[in-house]
Order: C-alpha cells, then structure tokens, then sequence
C-alpha cells in the first residue's frame, strides 16, 4: 500500500540539531562496543586462518592444540551443526556457512579454517599455530578476466548457475541477467554520436575502525545469547540459527553499540564460531576480536570488477541509448552487489532504449560484502565518466545535458520501475546555482594543475521491517524502544519524528535498543533504511500512543472520543473549554486503565530514492602525481532532514569515502592471489590532513511515501565521487585514467604520455 | 607462557593504580582487561588507527604499542579521565554540539588526542589540528566536523 503525504512546512522538532541521547556514554568512554563485553568466566577464542588463496584441504590435525596447557577447545567445520546433514542444506546458507569455517577447500587467503577457544587470547593464538592442516595448493582466481578464462581453474565445483535462465555448470560466472528496455542494439543506428569506454576498478574496504568481535554463551539448557558487533541483530540471531539447527526463540542477540558498518557488517563471520566454542569448552561464554589483517583479508570488501557502458545521443542533446556490461567481482561465493548496480547504473538518466547486462563472478578475495550504495560507485564511475566525456566532445554544458536528460517522476529506471515524485532536477539546479560552480578553482600555486569535475549518483534507499514501541511514563516522558542498530544518530533521529507526532520536546523521549526477544524484528540498519523505516514505525507508533490517551482523556472528562482533538502536545474538547497536556494526563492515568503502551510495526515496500552530485576541484602536482581536493560541494536531494548536523555528517562522510576509493583505495593482489596491504598502513584512508572541509548543500523535495518526507541520506553521497574526480583528472591532464584507484603513479602516466 | 607476571605501579586519571601483568602485554590490553578501562578501543593493534590514544606523561602514544609494564612510575590518562565532578571537559561538550562523532568508536582517540593539543598550544590553526589528528582515523565524519569542535573547544576553555 502507498499512502501519499502531503510536505508540511512547519515543524517544531524536525530539523533542529538536540544533542543525541548516546552521545554522553560516547565522549566519556562508557559506551559498551561488542569488544567491551564482560561476562563471568569469559574466555577467548582465536581463528585460524587460510595462507593461500586458492587450496583443497587434504587433512586438518588439531591434536597438538588440544593439547595445549589453557585450551578449552579446537573446532573445525565438521563441528558445524547444519554441516552433519550436507546433502540437505538450502545452497545458500551452504555457502554462508562455509565461509564462516571452510569446507573442503579454501578460496582466499583469510579464509577460516579451524577456531580454538583458550583461557586467553594469547594461548588462543599460540594455539592456532598449533594446528596442522595439509593443503593442495590450486591456481588462484584473481579478477574478472581470469575467471572468465578458458580453462580458468573453478572455485565452485558443484555450482548450478543461472546464465539467462538456463542452468551452466564448471563456471565462475556465478549468474548472468539482463535488463532490457526499448531496443538498445537497433536504436544506437539511430544514435549520432556513440561513445564507447571500458573500466576497471579493484577491491576495497569499507574500512571501519572497530574490527568484528562476537561475544557468545551457549548454555547448558540450549540458549544462545550473543552480542557482536553489527548493523543488525536480528540477521546475526537468523543467520547463527541457521547454521547451529536452533529454533530462532532460543537465540537472543544482544545489543552493543557498533563502531562503524557502512554495509560490511551486514554479514555474519564470528557469532556461529564462537557459540561452538562456548558449547565445546563447557558452556563458558567466549570472545572473540578478529585482528585487522583478518578483516581486511576475511571480511567485507566491496567488489572491484569490469564495466563497459556504451552511450548513443542525438544532436539534440537526448541520449537516445545506453548499454552496460557489469562484471563485478562478487568474492569467493556468489553475491556481489550486482543486482543493484545494474539498475543504479543508467538510472539517472531518462533513456528510452537500454541494455544492461550483468555478471556476478567468482574470483579467490573474500566474499564481497555491502558498502554504501552497494554496486552504485562503481557502475557510476564508468557512466558519468562517458557522459563527461560526450559533453566535452558535443561541446554541451555538463549540468544542463544532464538537466535535459535527468529521471523524473514516470521516468523508467533499467529495471522497469517507474519513479514516484523524486527531486534530481531540483539537485541538478541547486548544483547548477551553487557557489562552487559559479566561482573559478581556487589556483593559488603556479607549479601545480587544477582541475573540476563534476558527476551524479543515484540510491534507491530501502524500507523493509521496523518496529517501534512506546511508553507513556507517570512522570509524562516517553520511553521508546526499537530495533535498529544505532551507528550514527539514528536514536534521536527517530526519537525527534516521535516528539514531533506528539508535541514534545526530543528531551522527554528516551530510546533504547534492547535484544532481540524484546522488540519486534527490526531489519538490518542498513540500505539508509532507519530514519525512513524505524521513523515511520515511530510515528505510527505515537498516532496509536495518541488514540490511547484520547480515550483516557474521554473517561477523565466524561466526553466521547470523538469529541476530543489533539494538537501540539494538547488534547482539547470539541464542545467545552477543556484542555490538557500529556504531562498532566500521565499523572491522572492509571485509574483510566493502567498505563498506556502502543507499539507499531511497520514493512515498507518502498523507499525514496535519493538522487546527489559531486563538484569537485583538485590540485595535482605534476612532478609527483600527488593529488588533492582542495574543494569539495556535496548537493543531495534528502527529501527531508531530520537531524540536519547527522544528515549532512553522513553525506561529508560518504563524500570522503568515495574520494578516499577514487585516490587512494584498493586491494592490491599479488600474484599468489593474497592481499599485500593489510594494515592502515598500506591501505591508505583519507586522514584529516588529506580532506579540505566538505560542503553541503541539502535539497528538500519530500518523498511522499514518508510522514515527513524522508528519502534516507546515507549511501548517496558515495556515488558521485569517483567520476567527480577522474573528470577532475581529465579536466587539469587532458587525459582520463580509467580505472581505480587513481594513483599518483598513474596520474603521472597520463601527464607523461598526454 | 610460563612467565612470570610483572608488578606495575602506576597512575592512572590521577589515581594510584597496581596490577600484575604479563611481560608482552600491551598498555591497551592491561587498561581494558586488567584495570577495567574500556574507553580506549583496538582498531588495529599496530598503531596506524589512533583509536587507543592515551596520554602518558603528557604524551599522546598509542596504547597498543606501548607495553603496560613501561607504565611503572609513569603517569596515565585515558578518555575516562577527561570529565570531572563538574562536568564534561570543554573537548567532550564541544564534540557532542558540533556532531564530532557518528559511531563513536574513534572518539575516545581523538579526544585524548586533541586534549594533548590544546594542553600545550591553547589556541591551534586549523591546519595544525589537522597536521595533529592525522594520526588518528575516523571513517565516518570526514574529520570536518571534528576539527569545528576542537576549535570551538579552544575558544570555549
């Protein structure tokens, strides 16, 4: 069902900057994170990992580790519970649960292989060293090109894939589909300039500072309790009941606060290994924190790949065709962020005629995880690239050509779905008018040169699951509880959406996240999903608070339900002068019938997509190839911003991702297959001393599918950057680099050879 | 691991502190699992993070990288210690109203960090904050947003 609402103007709540709820346990070193959890008797379990890429384990000895002075247990993927019924496991959760412990064969260097459980970290370690296991070693898989090889070496032996609709077997191109629309093939005849480009992008990281960790206690009556490190609590209790063959009703995951995501920790590694180890050591609650270079090499990259996008305009200025190839590299089992890439690659953009091809390939690097706008950065890198590039060619203004062009409401994305009301030209013509675009670039060093460029991104956002319920204390507060991991501001920016439905002040709602068996399921913080979703949930939740204490007003006055309104807080009767706020109805209500509760579930099927641009201006020294943004416009149509301080901290936080990903970032892979820069050393983050300040500026056109207007704010921002800047390179070299990352090293390439 | 374990006195936040500890153990690892300190946080246990920044005799080191038995005799403080009876140091009260932090696992880092600044240079530019906290890494605000709040900090203190 889609309700339209109206965009109201006026808000008391909405759009002001309260200092959040968490924010006091945050500055003051209270906050409990997953690493901090104690409990009694708490030991520790380590992880042995995979040295090669690519191997067939012959044999695994654990005898020696078992042995060892301090260990409590040494398990393998045998000790798995689903594992002793292969034959009869869903594919999927098979390969989920061999990626938490391998199988038979290991398919990247990182991979777990056994975990062990000690009265330390330190014997954990020194216990892991202890295990012997035996491998094969096979040729490993290392991008796109190689999986697709003759004869290349296959990761998945027993893959049954789908190649537009029929089933391949002995590939890595773990699916094959294709969006269609109009006659891309035939209609490029009719195209009176085409222009065709090829790239290619490697893996990064999302590179949150707080590793995975799970804490688990598996008990003597079969109850699992966990607290891990995640964007959602409820997936890790699904997911770890799945592979333990447990009922959900017998796991509780428990809330901690988590120290960064940005869609990588969506996926479940540790909370199955350390619950067998905490049923295998005697029922003592273990821990576990996977050391940087193990999540570097064992979790979440996003997928780097190959993308070729053909483009076809008119003289007129119309693109009249588009066609894509998608390879993306989806890790060691299948699940890159294909799906979505394909439909974000073309979909800013009204085209009548469109071909997107996509492939989910199989290559030896961890399985590919979310990162913020999952498939978008990369698809849009290659596209905004072509469409600088035909604007350069046609010699057409690149802000207006895209005006002419942009998606709207009715437009078709490649996918097919046509778009409710969405606000791109709105952010096109607050990019068109900003100051940025209308001063010069900033030259101040003549031996360096400047260039701007300019790019667009697109996110669908997401709805899903929320659940919100709501408690009117005796002292007029509000308690409020929900199910979304918190991992920047989302407390209060829900909170703020249910003072503004009951005419508070922020200050007098109090959230809490509690465990999953107190709240009802609250999907994965993830998809800029929480502020839209959670916050509607909120919001029903205090209409259904509202009609609850209207019938207690009804039985204090002695007045009939209907005859009762309420407004900013009041409850006022039609036919007398009667009039009382919350905060006197909460002291009068128990004789009413108790205390008054609502709780409000919600499952959106549909988001407001969210549409951004990046402007960007660097500085290039053409000695070294050494490469800053020395100025940065981030314009965003957010629909509405709730929290405008956190909205506008999550698009100068995505912005400096997506720079970080086009400059610096990258998996670099040796010939072995393994990762050679696993330490924040080596894979080089934006530091403060490599940002200038980002500015932003937020277009409001409302979703009408939200309350209050929210499309969801934090994956856009990440799009945009990649093009922005390879169209900076372009604009101060005259050349385009086309791949990434865009290093000094390949900058000096392009100065050097024009 | 038969070692034997060594006797560290110590101060920590202005409080005498004792505790045993193995010879390896790092000044993290004592602060969190020894002395029950879990404001100082492990991003990456080889000092590239900044995410377990303490100050040690009025030096800002990375706690993973400093073995807990160098602290015998030595002066400590941690995040924990930044706030007092009265209230919120100047450094935490300006994060939380300049929106500084967004997960907050990085906080506790940068405030130990910037406190370390601003004890010795009252009135930093913009640029030395950033040259000063470009050991500690935030992936979520862009430092922007922080760099606002230990100005404001400075202006306010």
């Amino acid at each position: 069902m889609t309700i339209n609402f109206e965009s109201k103007k006026k808000y008391n709540v909405i759009g002001t900057n309260p200092i959040r709820h968490d924010g006091y346990d945050k500055v003051t070193g209270r906050a409990i994170y997953g690493a901090d959890v104690k409990l009694p008797g708490l030991i520790w379990g380590e992880v042995l990992r995979s040295p090669y890429a690519h191997a067939r384990i012959k044999s695994i000895d654990t005898s020696k580790a078992e042995k060892m002075d301090g260990v409590f247990a040494v398990i393998t993927s045998k000790d798995i519970p689903i594992n002793k019924n292969r034959s009869g496991i869903d594919v999927n959760l098979k390969r989920d649960v061999d990626n938490i412990l391998a199988y038979e064969k290991v398919l990247y260097k990182g991979h777990p292989v056994a975990a062990v459980s000690a009265a330390d970290r330190n014997t954990a370690k020194e216990a892991c060293k202890l295990i012997e296991v035996k491998y094969e070693i096979l040729e490993p898989v290392k991008n796109v090109d190689e999986a697709i090889a003759k004869n290349a070496p296959i990761l998945l032996e027993d893959i049954e894939a789908d190649h537009l609709g029929k089933t391949v077997n002995n590939t890595n191109i773990a699916k094959h589909f294709r969006h269609e629309l109009g006659d891309a093939n035939n209609e490029f005849k009719n195209s009176d300039y085409i222009l065709e480009k090829e790239f290619n992008l490697q893996m990064v990281h999302q590179g949150y500072i707080e590793p995975h960790n799970a804490t688990a206690h598996w008990d003597e009556n079969d109850h699992l309790s966990l607290w891990s490190s995640t964007q959602g609590m409820f997936a890790v209790r699904d997911l770890t009941a799945g592979f333990l063959d447990l009922p959900i009703s017998k796991v509780t995951s428990n809330y901690v606060e988590i120290g960064g995501g940005f869609g990588g920790k969506t996926k479940v590694y540790l909370p199955p290994v350390a619950a067998i180890l905490s049923k295998k050591s005697g029922h003592k609650p273990v821990k576990i924190i996977m050391d940087r270079i193990s999540v570097f090499q064992g979790s979440g990259p996003a997928p780097g790949g190959k993308i070729i996008v053909k483009i076809g305009v008119t003289n007129e200025g119309k693109i009249n065709s588009g066609a894509v190839d998608i390879k993306l590299e989806a890790g060691a089992y299948p699940g890159s962020a294909i799906p979505a890439a394909a439909v974000c690659c073309l979909a800013c953009y009204n085209i009548p005629n469109i071909r997107v091809d996509a492939y989910d390939v199989l290559v030896n690097k961890p399985k590919s995880a979310a990162y913020r706008a999952p498939g978008s950065p990369q698809v849009s890198f290659a596209v905004e690239s072509v469409i600088d590039e035909i604007c350069e060619k046609m010699t057409w203004d690149k802000i207006d050509f895209r005006i002419a062009n942009a998606s709207k409401e009715g437009t078709r994305k490649p996918d097919g779905v046509l778009y409710h009301k969405i606000g791109f030209i709105e952010t096109l013509e607050a990019a068109k008018n900003s100051d940025h675009w209308n001063s010069k670039i900033d030259k101040k060093d003549k031996n360096k040169i400047y260039g701007r460029g300019i790019a667009c991104g697109y996110w669908h956002n997401g709805g899903n699951r929320s659940t919100v319920d709501l408690i009117l204390q005796d002292d007029g507060n509000i308690a409020l509880n929900e199910g979304s991991a918190d991992i920047g501001g989302t407390r209060t920016s829900i909170s703020m959406q249910v003072a503004e439905t009951l005419g508070m002040p922020v200050e007098s709602i109090h959230p809490s996240i509690p465990d999953t068996d107190k709240i009802g399921f609250t999907a994965t913080t993830g998809g800029s999903r929480t502020t839209y979703a959670t916050g509607y949930a909120g919001w029903e939740a205090a209409n259904k608070l509202i009609e609850e204490m209207k019938k207690r007003v009804s039985i204090l006055w002695e007045e009939p339900e209907e005859e009762i309104d309420f407004a900013d807080g009041n409850f006022y009767s039609k036919k007398s002068d009667l009039k009382m706020n919350i905060e006197e109805l909460a002291t009068k209500i128990n004789p009413t019938g108790g205390p008054v509760t609502s709780t409000a579930s919600v499952n959106l099927s549909a988001a407001g997509n969210g549409f951004g641009i990046g402007i960007c201006d660097l500085e290039i020294d053409p000695h070294t190839g050494k490469t800053d943004v020395i100025r940065y416009t981030a314009v965003q149509d957010v629909g509405k911003a709730i929290y405008p301080q956190y909205a506008e901290g999550q698009i100068r936080g995505g912005a400096v991702q997506g720079i970080g990903w086009a400059l610096n970032e990258e998996y670099y892979i040796e010939k072995d297959g393994t990762m050679a820069n696993t330490s924040f050393l080596d894979y080089r983050m934006p530091t403060a001393l490599d940002m200038p300040n980002i500015d932003v500026i937020m277009v409001e056109v409302a979703n009408p599918l939200h309350p209050f207007g929210v499309r969801g704010v934090g994956e856009v921002p990440i799009v945009p950057p990649l093009a922005a800047v390879g169209n900076a390179i372009k604009d101060a070299t005259g050349s385009r680099i086309y791949s990434t990352p865009m290093k000094p090293r390949k900058i000096l390439e392009v100065i050097d050879n024009g | 691991m038969a070692t034997d374990k060594i006797h560290v006195k110590t101060t920590i936040n202005g409080r005498p502190e004792e505790f045993l500890t193995d010879p390896y153990v790092s000044l993290l690892d004592a602060l969190r699992e020894i002395v029950g300190l879990t404001g100082s946080k492990e991003g990456c246990l080889d000092g590239n993070c900044g995410a377990c920044t303490v100050n040690v005799n009025g030096r800002i080191v990375d706690s993973c990288l400093v073995l807990a038995a160098e602290v015998d005799g030595q002066k400590v403080e941690t995040v924990e210690g930044m706030a007092s009876a009265d209230g919120l140091h100047p450094l935490q009260q300006a994060f939380l109203e300049e929106a500084a932090l967004q997960c907050g696992i990085c906080t506790p880092g940068f405030l130990v960090a910037s406190k370390g600044l601003l004890d010795n240079e009252p009135n930093p530019s913009e640029g030395r904050i950033r040259h000063w906290l470009a050991g500690n890494l935030c992936r979520c605000t862009g430092y922007e947003n922080i760099i606002k709040a230990v100005k404001k900090a400075a202006e306010n203190s």
